[in-house]
This record gives C-alpha cells, structure tokens and sequence, in this order.
C-alpha cells in the first residue's frame, strides 16, 4: 500500500494542476487555436474559408500602422503618466497613511464601483466645450478661445490615466508596503542622505510593483476603444476601434482575428524587452519576497 | 381589430394546434422560441399563440405609460399572452453581431420579432442567408394599411419577410443661436469656418454617404465609383480639415443640446424629442434633399411565424399605431393613425416631421440596397469614420 502510494505521488502535482490547466485550454489555448484558423482564412462572414492566408497579417498592419503605431504611443503616454501620478500616492498611502490607509485605498478603488463606460462618459462632461476646466485653461491662456479639450489627443490619453489609474496604484502599493523599513534606516545610518537612500534601496525594492503596474496599465490601454470613441475623433482612434469595426460593421473576421493576434504579440515583445531592461531575476525575487 | 379571438375560441385552438405541434416545436413554443428549432415554417404555421411572445427593439422606441406599455399591455389582455419587450438593439451592426453566431448554427435566438434598419442592408442580407421567417400574411389583415410608399422596397419587394416599425429622416439638425442662421445646406456645414470642430455626421454609412451624394448632384440610390470616390473625397477633406468633430451615434443628441456640437447629421425623430426639452433646436432637410430609412419588424428564423405576425397585426391597428406614435415621434408607416391623433393628439398629428406632408416625402432618397452590401465601399467609409 505504502509502495503503491509512493509510486503515485509523482501523480500529485499534476493531479493539482488540472483544474487551471484545464481553464487555459478550454478559455485560452481552444480561442487562441480559433482565432489563428480564422486570421489565416479568406472571406467574410459567414462564409470563410482556411488556406494558410499569411498576406492577412501583412496587409492588416500595413493598412493600419497608424492606429498600431498611436495605440502604442497612446498607451505608454498614459501608462507613463499613471506611474508619475501613482508612484507619489502609493508611497504616501504606504508609509504615511498611518491608520487610514485601507480608507485611501478604498478611495482608490471606489471608482470601480461605477462602470467603465460611466466613468468614461462622465469625462465627456468634464471636458465638454462649456465645462469648467475648458473655461479656466482658456482663461490662463493654455487653450485657444476657439481650443477645445473634449475630442482631441489629450482628451483620450487622460481617459486612459484615469481609467486604469488603480491598476498602477495597488500593485505599486503592495511592493511599497512591503519593504522593510530597517533598510531605510540602515541607509540613513550608513550616511544615505533620503534621496540616496530613496534611489537605492526603496525604489529598487518596489520596482516589482513597478513592473506589475506598468504592465496591467500598459496591456489594457493598447487595446482600448472605449476612450477613443467617447473622447476622441477619428484622428484619435487606436488599434481596438479598428478591431471592433473589423468583427462589427465590415465582418471582416480573418483580418479582424490578424489584428488581435499582431496586437498580442507586440504587446508580449514589448513586455519581454520591459522585462529583460529591469532584470527577471530581481523581479521573481522580489516577487519571492 | 378584424380578427377578433374570443377565449372558448382561443382555447379551442390552442388545444388543436397542440396535438400538431412536434416535440420541439412544443418546447419552443413554451419557451418562448427558446428551442432550437421552432416547428413553425412557412408551410404548416401554427395557429396558436405561444404562452410568451418575445419582442427585441430599440429604447424608446414605444409608448410609455409608468414603466410600462400601454399598447402592449392591452395586447397581452386581449390575446392572453405574455409579451417579453426586450429594448437590446442600439445599432443594428452590434445587433447582428450578437444573432448572427446562433442564426448561422441554425439555431433560435429566442425572439420572435426584431427591429432592424434597412439602410445597414443587414434585413437584405439575412434575406438572402435565409435567417427570416415569411410573414404570415394571413394573420395580418390589418396589412392593408401600410402606407404605399412603403409598400414595396427593393430588397423585399412584396413584403415578405418585413414590415415597417418606424421610418426616419436624415437631414440637419442645428441650434440656430449659435450657428446664427439657419443652416440647409451641406456644402455650408463642410466649409463654414465659423463651425469649424463643431460638426458631427452619422456613423451609418447610408445617412452620411447619401447626404453627402445629394449635395454632389449624384443620386444616392444609384451609387457608381465616381460618385462614391467624389463623396469620399469631399467628407476626407472636411475631416482632416478639423471641420469634422466626431462621427456618432445617436449620441450627438446630448452635445447639440450641450453646445459641444452646433450642426451635424441628424435623425428627425430625435429632433422632435430634443425640442421638447430645447425648443430652440431645428431640423432641417438639407437644399439638396433628405436621406429616409425604415426600421422594419422582422421575424428571425426559430422565432414564432403566428405569434411574430399577430403582433404586427395588432401595431398595424390605426389606433394602437396611433397610440405608439403619439410618444415616439418617428414617421408612421400605418394610413390612418393621423386621423385617430387629430382627435387625440392633433398636435402630433400635424407635426410635419411625424406625418410628412407629399412635398417633404418628394424630397427623401433611399440608398442604394446594391452598395449596402459591398465590402469595398464598406471598407472606404469604416476607415474613412476612423478605422
């Protein structure tokens, strides 16, 4: 009984692993082998047919390289902004929050409350032509009399800040909290002066946070359409609208299906070269931590 | 009401058409055209009126009395039924994205009427794929009364497969205070500088692309290369020229009445419902003409034939049509709810923009069914709006 048991054991950690496993094949890797049949098909719905049809991939982005290319832009501008505004927030909330700190935090997800779309309209009557912010930054001379901030680039960039503002802020939270506040001290001791001891022990300490932040902000944001279409024009459409009028109005599902599948993979080489500037093994250690 | 069912009758029937019914057809007809296949086709059309009939249409697209609908209500009394009106259809491409999945498969998508435009060639083409259900002319005697302009469109030439819910013009809606004349001309909103950012057109490519044609002197229900290159031409000039603000939805509504927008395409009825609240907002067909379309009732394959039909007949009743139009402001497509309104609602009843008189009518353009449908133009015009 005991040999048998023990010939099994070698059985558990797969035996463990089946629910997820099963989840991604039946939610990711099934989809996935879809997708790729229909971005290398031909025709339009409903009528497609499979032959290897490669020209899709190459055709799709050069006819949209301009959406690909301000996606990408989009969405970095955003995601760098969600780090410059989250990074001071969370380091506040973690080493100053004091006992508010779950109500700061609270605060920080309480949007979340409200749905996306919402939010997102509400932004349209934050920006509209006669809103308050309009008037005050025509009366300090940023925008034009004629300027308007609803309907332009800035608009849409500060829609993606805010939307995915929180998706920055708790990770960033989470490795801030974390670190052991004897390093800062240590640091001070061995004549750190704080923005040394800042530099070199919490900001690399928290840079697990960064990466994870960085990336739930950055992945969402590239393949957005709902800012876009609320706060932009057609000159600020990203990659995500092009998408969504693809499968909706033209039916174009093989070139639609070559989009999503170009999108993913810029998106994970970005995150690989992201990864590999910060260091992995810094990284899972920290995450170990 | 012609066809006037008393309850002994009814139930009487019910019981005959169920020993008929198959196994499937009876699961369908309980669930509401939920089963995967309902027994009703063309040839043996059930004559029984399942427990619950399923309606799919746009918001705000029926008369509304304390969250619920008069019309409907009295419906289900006098029929015995229980009418699901679902309000899911917001445009017809994500509409169709939604059947398309289960009607390609073959199988229900649980309603028995839905409301979808002709100007998105989306009716054609599930005529042509074989998604619709022939009416069941002989439960609509009240057919009769379908307006005659409306009584034999291209793409369903004998009605069919489709009768109209509602019809609609495209023209200019404007806040003349901030435009400060009034503006009926296309060519006007394309190079004003005065409105520079300040002018949004529809999304739906009929609308925008046979306004556009109008004012180019083409024909918009006969499109050729020319005349579509030449309206494409002029809209990417006017879009990268900034004058163009956005391309919408019905969402141009609240900016008009915002004043983040000053002039854009505009849909008639909704300028009827915005002037009850900004009675200062104007609609106008434009110099060159009005683009006109039609929501049609339309019966998807697996839905209930019988049932889909004895609905159409009720909303074809002047009465119950007039009862409809007096809360939607769209154009009637039913000859005599005008009559019943001047008795009840007279304003309503003269509103040009609900009953248009023949010189207004002469003036509308429907696009054309053939260019619906072609992937090339659709392509030009999906990234001409910005993808």
């Amino acid at each position: 009984m005991g040999r048998l048991l023990h010939r099994r054991a070698w059985l558990t950690p797969y035996a463990l692993l089946t629910p997820g496993t099963a989840w991604l094949l039946v939610f990711f890797v099934v989809p996935m082998y879809y997708l790729g049949k229909t971005a290398l098909s031909q025709g339009l719905f409903p009528i497609f047919s499979f032959n290897w049809q490669w020209s899709n991939f190459s055709d799709s982005v050069s006819t949209y390289s301009t959406q690909f290319v301000r996606s990408l832009e989009y969405a970095g501008i955003a995601t760098a902004l969600a780090l410059a505004i989250s990074y001071p927030l969370a380091y506040w909330i973690a080493f100053r929050g004091g006992r508010w700190k779950n109500l700061f935090l609270l605060l920080v997800i309480a949007p979340f409350f409200i749905t996306y779309l919402i939010r997102t309209l509400a932004w349209e009557t934050i920006l509209a032509d006669n809103s308050v912010v309009v008037r005050t930054l025509q009366a300090v001379h940023v925008l034009g009399s004629d300027g308007r901030l609803l309907a332009t680039s800035a608009a849409v960039i500060a829609g993606l800040t805010y939307n995915f503002l929180p998706f920055m802020v708790l990770p960033l939270y989470v490795s801030l909290e974390q670190i052991d506040h004897r390093l800062v001290e240590a640091a001070s001791d061995l004549y750190a002066s704080s923005p040394v001891s800042f530099l070199r022990v919490t900001l690399p300490l928290s840079l697990p946070g960064v990466f994870a932040g960085v990336l739930l902000t950055f992945i969402p944001a590239a393949g957005d359409f709902i800012n876009a279409q609320l706060l932009g024009t057609p000159q600020q459409y990203m990659i995500g609208n092009v998408i969504q009028s693809e499968f909706l109005s033209l039916r174009d599902y093989p070139t639609a299906a070559a989009l999503s599948f170009v999108l993913m993979g810029a998106i994970l080489v970005l995150v690989l070269i992201f990864a590999r500037v910060l260091g992995t093994d810094r990284l899972t250690a920290g995450a170990a931590a | 009401m012609s066809e006037r069912l008393t309850r002994g009758e009814f139930m009487r029937r019910a019981a005959a058409g169920g020993t008929i019914l198959t196994v499937p057809g009876l699961l369908a007809a309980c669930g509401g055209g939920g089963g995967p296949k309902a027994a009703a086709t063309t040839a043996a059309v059930s004559q029984t009126l399942p427990k619950t009939i399923t309606f799919s249409n746009w918001p705000l697209y029926i008369d509304v009395k304390k969250k619920t609908h008069p019309s409907l209500v009295q419906f289900e009394k006098h029929y015995h039924v229980n009418v699901r009106y679902i309000e899911d259809i917001n445009d017809n491409d994500s509409f169709f994205g939604k059947i398309e999945g289960p009607l390609s498969q073959g199988q229900s998508v649980g309603r028995d009427v839905v409301v979808m435009t002709d100007s998105s060639g989306l009716p054609q083409r599930m005529i042509q794929l074989g998604w619709l259900e022939k009416l069941d002319k002989a439960a609509i005697p009240n057919m009769k009364n379908l307006i005659p302009a409306q009584k034999h469109p291209n793409w369903d030439p004998n009605r069919d497969y489709s009768l109209p819910w509602q019809s609609g013009m495209t023209g200019i809606g404007y806040d003349p205070k901030k435009v400060g004349y009034e503006i009926d001309s296309v060519d006007k909103l394309f190079t004003d500088p005065k409105l520079k950012g300040k002018v949004t057109l529809l999304t739906e490519m009929a609308d925008t692309m046979g306004l556009v044609m109008l004012s180019n002197g083409d024909d918009p229900s006969n499109v050729t290369q020319k005349t579509w290159d030449a309206a494409v031409a002029k809209i990417k000039k006017a879009v990268s020229s900034g004058q163009i603000r956005q391309f919408t939805g019905n969402d141009y509504a609240p900016l008009l009445a915002k004043g983040d927008v000053w002039a854009c395409f505009a849909w008639s009825g909704d300028m009827v419902q915005l002037q009850a609240d900004h009675p200062g907002l104007k609609w106008a067909p434009t110099t060159t003409g009005a683009m006109i379309w039609t929501d049609n009732m339309l019966i998807p394959k697996g839905g209930n034939v019988y049932a889909g039909s004895v609905l159409m007949n009720w909303y074809y009743d002047p009465k119950i049509a007039a009862e409809v139009e007096d809360y939607v402001n769209y154009i009637c497509p039913v000859a005599g709810a005008d009559a019943v309104l001047e008795k009840t609602d007279p304003a309503v009843a003269k509103n040009p923009l609900i009953f248009p008189p023949a010189s207004l009518l002469a003036k509308t353009h429907i696009f054309d069914g053939k260019a619906l449908n072609n992937q090339k133009y659709k392509q030009d015009f999906q990234k001409l709006i910005g993808a």
